[in-house]
């Protein structure tokens, strides 16, 4: 199937910085996609210049096979028929919630304007407040009419940009996952632009994780978090640490635990030290297990403990235990090692093993 | 009051301690300032109370409806003039990027340095039969007189471009910035939703920034209501003019003031529509400015920009500018002479003692209503400032009625108790024209000193507090030192506005005493333009000054914080 967006080794740039460098992306027809990434990455120039905002210094746009932008050119926004779900929401204050809605639709008949007005608010829930003035909404209903008058021109891709940042931190999850119902519900393709993991997990289909102006990977949320590409995916997806191990062959790997067999994930050669990433759901904690480790810290998080533990090699692990099983600084508790997915980054100068990923 | 509540809310009990004494003090002194200055109000106002006299009554039967006539006539004409400039520029100015654009957006301010009358005389003399233009199509074309048509500048449609072109500035300013506190996700909204540039302008921009143009265009038809110079020396009966020929022709002055009444109630519902009109915008602040994002224009549209923009520059400023250089460069050494000198010392010691006067007043009453909880303060304040509405010649009546009355009546009674004569005391004094700039001047100042105590966070007045100072110590020593600066700004925008002052007086200024404004009035009166040009090039240069402080407190306010 052709992709719907199509992004090719694009580059942009900001007052001369280079922003965007060399990203390349494609989203299939109903996806929702999510560039997420650290701020500065680029990810909003990215989504920006996708809109039209922001003019391109290299690489090419297509949306459904028509060229958007490409360096000394850029299709004005307005003829891109695209939607944007802006941070500040940017709803029209001297509109109404009906107004605001029907913004976009100005080329329809009155008749079709008011259908598709109707159709938006019953998709959104804000069939009651048509008349009322932005101002008179609550955060989560402006939130609601920023969305309708996107989607009400029916736009080939929704953009939304950093759309939940303005909401509490408990909302966002639940908020993220409504949104996502409804533009299912729509079939619109929609990329997303976010910092919060959570928030891209609980959104999209796809995750694109972006540093230094590139994608760094782009795949489903379960790969992003379980098959990390780079030693930078692997750091700011997730919690996690590092410990040092020795190449054996394809499958098999030498580390302080034992001989560990799977699929290794990037290509490496026999004999090779790496770092093996280990997440706080790899190690189970039992015990009854005979394998051992130093608690160093801990934060307790209601229903878990999450232990930073010292190995005696004086490696360190993460370990999530159920929150009743309290142990004490200096204390020695049970683990198991329960890795599924050999991930591996070859050792460099930089990088020490047995490192503790926040 | 029982042990246990000082126990518990010792705070309130030493903010009582501290403040209750003194709040009486605040309050009479507020109160006196505001009813002092809202004599020349009241005695204009309650001038429709008397009779109607004959002088009236031949008024309203022969000029009254001509005064109607060209007053609205000029402020519909200056609306839309200052609006076809002043909006534009601020579009470009805010949200577009040209060559020259930071250039540009100071420079649109510079007309705001020539007084109306000013611009005036200087056209006129540029543009009339003899003035140096139509000469030289003369000698150019071999024309001779009656063979060409030119326009008239001194005619109502030329009174109309010269107001605009000084006035645009107060409807730019404004709308400058109202567009550029516009969050510019507003304007990729209605982009990204199928708009294009006009209709962005037309459905977004302009609307949202209509409070702000209303409030500007409030300011310029004020300006035009006030204007006095202007309109005489174009021969156009308004309001202004009338009201001192009915005073100084007909000699009489209740007449002259119910003149004056009409045009202080028309300015009163001016503001009140104003006001109204600004009332359901309740949305300020509901989004905040992200992205910088500003057209940018290049080509035919960037050549456009610049052109546009430097056309009211040039003719607001540096054509009727340079006009007035060359006048004074040829006539200075005729003009220049010890009375010149006195002329400025006059000036200057006017616009200095009112200045200082204002001041006083404004830091005092800004201070009592920050302190006291009295609620009659703001009351009060706000009657002092009722003065920046009322035109120069309203004001000038305003003060003479009652001063005059008082004057007599002390003569009176001290001659039928102790023989003795006292003559006029007040009016025709400095103190009266000092006064009546007060009253205009003050809010002024009050704007200037209140914005800047706004600025400081109660927390500090707290704090000083508990530490043990006293009212007027920690005004002393916190507020006063933090303060200065806004202080100092207040003087010098009064400063200028007094010297540029002309009407108010022109009517109250003692016998043999002239001001720089006062002396360019008549000196272009017995068309002396050229005469003129020397006084007048003081005035505009000195009106600069607010224009380089108003650009650097925009800029500092509204310099992006970096994203």
């Amino acid at each position: 199937m052709e992709p719907r967006l199509d992004v090719r080794q694009l580059s942009a740039e900001l007052r001369g910085n280079a922003i965007v460098q060399n990203a390349t992306l494609q989203l299939s027809p109903g996806k929702i996609g999510a560039i997420l990434g650290p701020s500065g990455c680029g990810k909003t120039t990215l989504l920006r210049s996708i809109a039209g905002f922001q003019v391109v210094s290299a690489g090419e746009i297509y949306l459904r096979g028509k060229l958007f932008s490409k360096k000394g050119f850029t299709l004005p926004p307005e003829q891109r028929h695209i939607g944007m779900l802006f941070q500040d929401l940017a709803l029209f204050p001297h509109l109404s919630v009906e107004q605001n809605i029907r913004f976009g639709l100005r080329k329809l008949t009155e008749e079709e304007q008011r259908n598709r007005m109707y159709e938006v608010l019953e998709l959104t829930g804000l069939a009651s407040d048509q008349k009322k003035h932005p101002h008179q909404l609550s955060g989560g209903q402006q939130q609601r009419v920023a969305l309708a008058r996107a989607l009400a021109p029916k736009p080939e891709i929704l953009l939304l940009d950093e759309p939940f940042s303005s909401l509490d931190p408990q909302l966002r999850e639940q908020v993220a996952t409504d949104v996502r119902k409804i533009l299912k519900r729509e079939n619109v393709t929609s990329i997303l632009v976010t910092h919060d993991q959570h928030e891209a997990f609980a959104m999209a289909d796809e995750v694109g994780v972006m540093n230094e102006g590139h994608i760094a990977q782009w795949d489903t949320a379960y790969n992003i978090y379980h098959r990390p590409k780079t030693r930078f995916v692997a750091d700011f997806i997730g919690l996690g640490s590092m410990i040092a191990a020795k190449v054996i062959d394809d499958t098999t790997l030498d580390t302080e635990f034992g001989i560990m067999t799977g699929k290794l994930s990037n290509s490496v050669v026999p004999g090779q030290m790496v770092d093996l990433l280990i997440r706080p759901d790899d190690i189970p904690h039992d015990d009854s297990s005979a394998i051992t480790a130093l608690v160093e810290e801990k934060r307790f998080r209601g229903a878990d403990f999450l232990y930073k533990l010292r190995l005696v090699s004086g490696s360190h692990l993460l370990c999530y235990a159920p929150s009743h099983h309290n142990h004490q600084l200096g204390e020695p508790i049970g683990i198991r090692i329960d890795v599924e997915h050999l991930v591996v980054f070859p050792q460099t100068d930089q990088t020490s093993a047995s490192r503790i990923i926040p | 009051m029982t042990m246990s509540s000082d126990a518990r809310i010792p705070s309130t009990l030493i903010h009582r301690l501290y403040t209750q004494k003194s709040d009486v003090g605040w309050l009479l002194s507020a109160v006196c300032i505001a009813l002092l200055l809202s004599i020349p109000i009241f005695s204009v106002l309650s001038s429709i109370f008397f009779p109607a006299s004959e002088v009236w009554q031949h008024l309203k039967s022969t000029v009254l409806a001509e005064y109607i006539r060209n007053s609205l006539v000029l402020v519909l004409g200056v609306s839309l003039g200052t609006l076809l400039l002043g909006v534009p520029t601020a579009w470009l100015c805010s949200v577009c990027q040209f060559p020259g654009r930071k250039l540009f957006s100071w420079a649109l301010l510079l007309p705001l340095a020539f007084p109306p009358y000013i611009i005036a005389y200087t056209y006129t003399g540029l543009l009339d039969f003899a003035g140096p233009l139509q000469t030289y199509l003369r000698t150019l074309f071999d024309w001779q007189y009656g063979d060409y048509w030119f326009p008239e500048v001194r005619s109502i449609s030329g009174a109309i471009v010269m107001f605009s072109l000084v006035l645009y500035p107060y409807v730019y300013l404004l709308a400058r910035t109202a567009f550029a506190e516009q969050s510019a996700s507003l304007r990729e909204a209605s982009h990204s939703l199928g708009m294009g540039l006009r209709e962005t302008f037309l459905l977004i921009a302009f609307p949202l920034a209509r409070p702000a143009i209303v409030a500007g265009l409030t300011l310029v038809i004020m300006e035009t209501l006030a204007d006095y110079g202007t309109v005489q020396y174009f021969g156009i009966p308004t309001f202004t003019t009338g009201i001192f020929r009915t005073w100084f022709g007909f000699g009489d002055r209740i007449a002259a003031t119910q003149l004056a009444s009409i045009l202080l109630l028309t300015i009163f519902a001016l503001i009140l529509i104003e006001r109204w009109t600004r009332q359901p915008e309740r949305f300020q602040g509901q989004s905040k400015g992200t992205d910088v994002w500003s057209y940018a224009l290049s080509g035919r549209e960037a050549i456009f920009a610049v052109l546009f923009c430097s056309l009211p520059i040039l003719l607001g400023f540096f054509v009727p500018g340079i006009q007035l250089v060359s006048w004074a460069i040829k006539t200075a050494p005729d003009v220049i002479d010890r009375s010149f000198f006195m002329l400025i010392l006059n000036t200057v010691r006017l616009a200095v003692i009112a200045a200082l006067l204002v001041v006083i007043c404004a830091t005092l009453l800004a201070y009592a209503k920050r302190v006291s909880k009295q609620f009659a303060i703001p009351y009060a304040v706000n009657i002092s400032a009722m003065g920046y509405a009322v035109p120069g010649v309203v004001i000038a009546v305003g003060v003479l009625l009652p001063f005059a009355w008082l004057d007599n009546f002390v003569d009176a009674w001290l001659q039928m108790h102790f023989g003795i004569s006292t003559g006029l005391l007040i009016t025709g004094t400095l103190t009266a024209l000092v006064f009546a700039h007060v009253v205009r001047f003050l809010a002024l100042g009050l704007n200037s000193v209140e914005a800047n105590l706004a600025k400081i966070h109660r927390s500090i007045d707290d704090v000083a507090q508990l530490l043990g100072h006293k009212t007027l110590n920690r005004f002393l020593s916190v507020h006063l030192p933090l303060i200065r600066s806004g202080v100092l700004i207040a003087g010098l925008l009064v400063f200028v506005e007094v010297i540029k002052e002309l009407p108010a007086t022109l009517v109250l200024r003692p016998f043999d005493f002239n001001t720089l404004a006062v002396r360019t009035f008549e000196l272009a009166s017995d068309e002396r333009l050229a005469d003129s040009a020397s006084s007048a090039l003081i005035i505009v240069a000195v009106g600069i000054l607010p224009i380089l402080i108003l650009n650097r407190s925009i800029t500092k306010a509204t310099l992006p914080h970096g994203t």
